[in-house]
């Protein structure tokens, strides 16, 4: 008898404090096929793969590789057995070299001296079959979000290893990276290799998994084959009820001018140019702007300018009337400006901090939150953070005084979208806030964009996601190398010509 | 419910500081043991024991006040470290703190003549000038704390023997006597004296000391000030973020933790105890060994009181090994060796973490193969 099955994962129960985050979970993957793994955030999901690389203990269930039980209590457990792992967030290390880092742990050595040159030419033959573009040389910490996870692409490959998971490989990635990511996949798998892949992108489960298993909340729901369902079957299945995909919205009033910004010239970091050059913009009352391309255009540097992380080289910055060019971060903060941050890690939490401690990360200095003798008002924090956890469904084993780290990442996300909405800021700065999100948690945030808007704030989205920005705002612009080249009507545009702006084919003057 | 007893945050740190001194001591009597193993019992014993070393009562009362006198500055020199630690920095410049505050207070009080008041304010403030430095490079320049705090330190020691020699005996390198010199400046006794058959070192520095181990907790824990400063420690780019002075907070806690080191040195200097001597070649260990405290006592201000006792502890009591069977460095050494297995107090918490984890698991499964036997059987 044949078993059709590389990997088993038999009744997995997996508990962590106050919550179970796998409870009797069986997954079974066959050899060569592309299997999804759904679920909102909190699912249990990424806990799964977790146990699978050894990273955690099961407290019950049995894992089997080609029909044999096998015990996995580490990732070099895994890796023996032929399993590789892309994190949901990377595993690299920054000042080391794109090869240093592939070839890390397994060094091809002769009498302990490193033999490098036969790792960089099995490396580059790697890259060159499966069309994984990097510069071996290059370091870390100055390559793309997209070249550091065809990195940890290279590094699972370069182990040989058969199981490949990748845990929210696309929330990071442009368009044009994720259609090369799904054809890399279906290229490995036609290999022969068999990959489990974590995804909250219906489409993209769509497109290139052979079945999909469905979680929610720790349980096993469901396996399906992707050809006999459709993106609403499956999102059913997840979130238990069915998700409009669309947005409804009235038509905008926009109202008086929020924020305007005049020939702002932001600084690069990574390269002499400046990243962002002489953009002028208004963002008005009740308006949803969206400044909408290609990652790595600006759009970081000039939120930086903007919310008052990076100096301005030149122009002026006026909110609400008032000239902040100048001003500090908590000036901006307490008077107006909300920003959900593009990276939630770097900039949006104290990962070693507590929930609720997060949840005030910016309001904590209030007179609700500390006394006049700058003691810190406990039960305050505590009751408000009980509220957000609530009215944002912000899911965590220990509610409030969960540590930050523990929680899955898009319930992190949750956490800072909460915070800052529920300042009722003048003028929302949203960059990718619906990165790593579920489709529900998703509609959730863009209806809340909305009712911002509706509610005579504005807003400014910076987003890469496609859908995202033909569906959610009112206005499009579009930046190009750190120029605005195009302004757009949502309901006028397509998607063709929103690419051709974004792909710097064509441009307008534009006039703030 | 014993599950969560051995998963205790606190339990732990006090498990694994007991093994690190428990590790630390079977080093040094192995060490003692491969020198001369006819006197290893009896020199570990003696070095346990410290002032119980002493037969008579009032002998160790007086004693152990010596230790107590010198545990308040290392406590100091801990709070320091461990102040600046939870803001992210590492403050081993606490060591050059230290020696500039022994500089003022002795200074003040041997060529001014100023009241202990006086000279244990002026130690603070240029012990908190002495952090600054670093705090204001760092902030500025982002210089390391950890290089600019190790030239401070010699800058920091020079300095102090150069202004010193203005009031030291002529005869000997030594400064002179606050007693003979100027009373004034001896820290009152507050009558604790009477509790250690009369040692009058035992001083205001003693409870003092600890009333500040009691406040830092309080500040770190509970107050806006010691929000900020761990958050800025945890992410610094989410300190920004959210607004935080991060700058001013860097070189604010350096400031405090220079003062705190700078008080330190008053604790010791102006009770009488030492006399500073100005050809002294090495920066004090008190603020190095601070560092070793500060990890052992868990990172917990209240468990820095009684660590820094701890090591204070094993330093007096290395005085007691038999020098007829060792050489007289041995006694360092020894301490020495302790502190230093302190270090891995952290290491060990980790370590106990996944074998209590990998325990319960294999506890799981047994339970589990248990019940499927029983189950198979029926
Ligand atoms: N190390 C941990 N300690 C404690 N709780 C944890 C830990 N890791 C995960 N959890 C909890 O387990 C649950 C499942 O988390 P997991 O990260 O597997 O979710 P996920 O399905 O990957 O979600 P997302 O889509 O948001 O990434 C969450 O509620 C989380 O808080
Ligand atoms: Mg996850």
């Amino acid at each position: 008898m044949d078993n059709p099955y590389v990997i088993e994962m038999l009744h997995i129960t997996k508990r962590f404090p106050g919550i179970i985050a796998n409870d009797d979970i069986t997954l079974q993957l066959r050899r060569g096929e592309i299997h999804a793994l759904l679920g909102e955030n909190g699912a249990g999901k990424s806990t799964l793969m977790s146990v699978l690389f050894g990273m955690y203990q099961p407290e019950e269930g049995e894992i089997r590789k080609d029909g044999k039980k096998v015990a996995i209590n580490n990732p070099n457990d895994a890796n023996d057995l032929g399993i590789g792992m892309v994190h949901q967030h990377f595993k690299l290390v920054e000042c080391f070299s794109v090869l240093d880092n592939i070839i890390m742990g397994v060094e091809p050595n002769r009498f302990g001296f490193l033999q490098k040159k036969e790792a960089r030419e099995k490396v580059l033959a790697l890259s060159e079959k499966y069309g994984l573009r990097v510069d071996p040389d290059a370091l870390i910490e100055d390559i793309t979000v997209g070249m550091q996870q065809r990195t940890e692409i290279l590094k699972m490959l370069y182990r040989e290893n058969e199981i490949l998971i990748f845990d929210e490989p696309t929330a990071v990635l442009t368009p044009q990276e994720i259609d090369e990511l799904m054809q890399i996949m279906k290229n490995l798998a036609a290999e022969g290799k068999s990959i489990l892949f974590i995804s909250h992108k219906l489409a993209e489960i769509m497109a290139v998994a052979d079945r999909c298993t469905v979680l929610r909340k720790g349980k096993y729901i469901g396996t399906v084959e992707t050809k006999n369902t459709t993106m609403e079957e499956l999102s059913a299945m997840m979130v238990g009820r069915n998700v409009n995909f669309h947005v409804e919205k009235k038509p905008a009033e926009p109202g008086e001018v929020i924020l305007d910004i005049e020939h702002m010239t932001v600084a690069s970091k990574v390269h002499k140019n400046n990243a962002v050059k002489d953009v002028s913009l208004k963002v008005r009352a009740g308006e949803i702007v969206c400044l909408a391309g290609i990652d790595g255009n600006g759009q970081t540097e000039f939120v930086y300018g903007l919310t008052g992380l990076e100096p301005l080289v030149s122009g002026k910055v006026t909110l609400l009337g008032q000239d902040i060019t100048r001003a500090s971060i908590r000036y901006r903060s307490t008077h107006g400006m909300s920003h959900i941050p593009e990276d939630r890690h770097k900039h949006g939490l104290v990962l070693d901090y507590t929930l609720e401690d997060n949840i005030v990360l910016e309001r904590y200095f209030e007179p609700e939150f500390t006394n006049s003798m700058g003691f810190l008002r406990r039960d305050n924090i505590r009751s408000y953070a009980e509220r957000l956890i609530d009215e944002y469904d912000i899911r965590s084993g220990q509610g409030p005084i969960t540590i930050a780290r523990s929680m899955s990442g898009g319930n992190q996300q949750k956490a800072i979208i909460a915070r800052e909405i529920d300042k009722n800021p003048e003028l929302l700065v949203a960059v990718q806030p619906t990165r790593g999100l579920d489709v529900g948690a998703i509609e959730g945030v863009h209806r809340q964009l909305v009712a911002q808007r509706d509610a005579g704030k504005a807003v400014l989205l910076v987003s890469l996601e496609l859908d995202e920005v033909m569906d959610v705002p009112d206005r499009i612009l579009v930046m190009y190398e750190g120029e605005i080249v195009g302004e757009l009507d949502p309901k006028q545009t397509t998607q063709e010509e929103l690419g051709l702006y974004m792909a710097g084919a064509k441009r307008d003057e534009v006039k703030a | 419910m014993k599950k969560s007893f051995w998963k205790n945050n606190a339990v732990q740190s006090l498990l694994a500081s007991l093994i690190c001194i428990l590790l630390g001591l079977l080093i040094g009597y192995i060490v003692l043991l491969c020198i001369n193993p006819a006197g290893a019992s009896g020199a570990i014993m003696a070095v346990i024991k410290n002032f119980m070393n002493y037969s008579r009562a009032s002998l160790q009362l007086k004693n152990f006040g010596a230790t107590l006198v010198k545990t308040a500055p290392l406590l100091m020199c801990a709070l320091s470290v461990l102040f600046a630690y939870k803001a992210g920095l590492f403050n081993i410049g606490a060591a050059g703190q230290y020696t500039v505050g022994i500089c003022a207070s002795l200074y003040a009080a041997l060529a001014w003549h100023w009241s202990w008041i006086a000279c244990m304010l002026f130690a603070i403030l240029v012990g908190a000038l002495w952090g600054t430095i670093p705090g204001l490079l760092k902030a500025y320049c982002n210089v390391n704390v950890v290089i600019s705090g190790i030239m401070l330190n010699w800058i920091g020691l020079y300095s102090t023997n150069m202004i010193l020699t203005k009031v030291k005996e002529t005869t000997s390198p030594y400064t002179f006597h606050l007693a003979t010199e100027n009373p004034s400046a001896i820290l009152p006794t507050l009558g604790l004296e009477k509790l250690f058959s009369g040692n009058d070192k035992v001083t205001l520095a003693i409870p003092l000391s600890i009333l500040l181990a009691i406040a830092i907790s309080v500040i770190l824990e509970k107050t806006r000030f010691g929000y900020e400063l761990k958050a800025t420690g945890g992410n610094p780019n989410a300190a920004k973020y959210a607004g935080m002075a991060e700058k001013r907070n860097t070189i604010l806690t350096l400031a405090i933790a220079g003062a705190l080191a700078g008080l330190g040195a008053a604790l010791m200097y102006l009770t009488d105890f030492e006399q500073w001597q100005c050809t002294t070649s090495s920066v004090p260990g008190m603020g190095f060994s601070g560092i070793a405290a500060t990890f052992l006592g868990g990172l917990n201000p209240i468990g820095t009181i009684f660590a820094s006792y701890f090591i204070q502890h094993i330093t007096s009591g290395g005085a007691f090994v038999d020098k007829t069977m060792y050489c007289s460095q041995i006694s360092d050494l020894i301490s020495s060796l302790i502190i230093y297995l302190c270090g891995f107090v952290l290491f060990l918490k980790t370590s106990m973490n996944s074998i209590i984890a990998r325990n319960e698991e294999k506890r799981a499964a047994a339970a589990k193969a248990a019940a499927q036997a029983e189950g198979g059987d029926r």
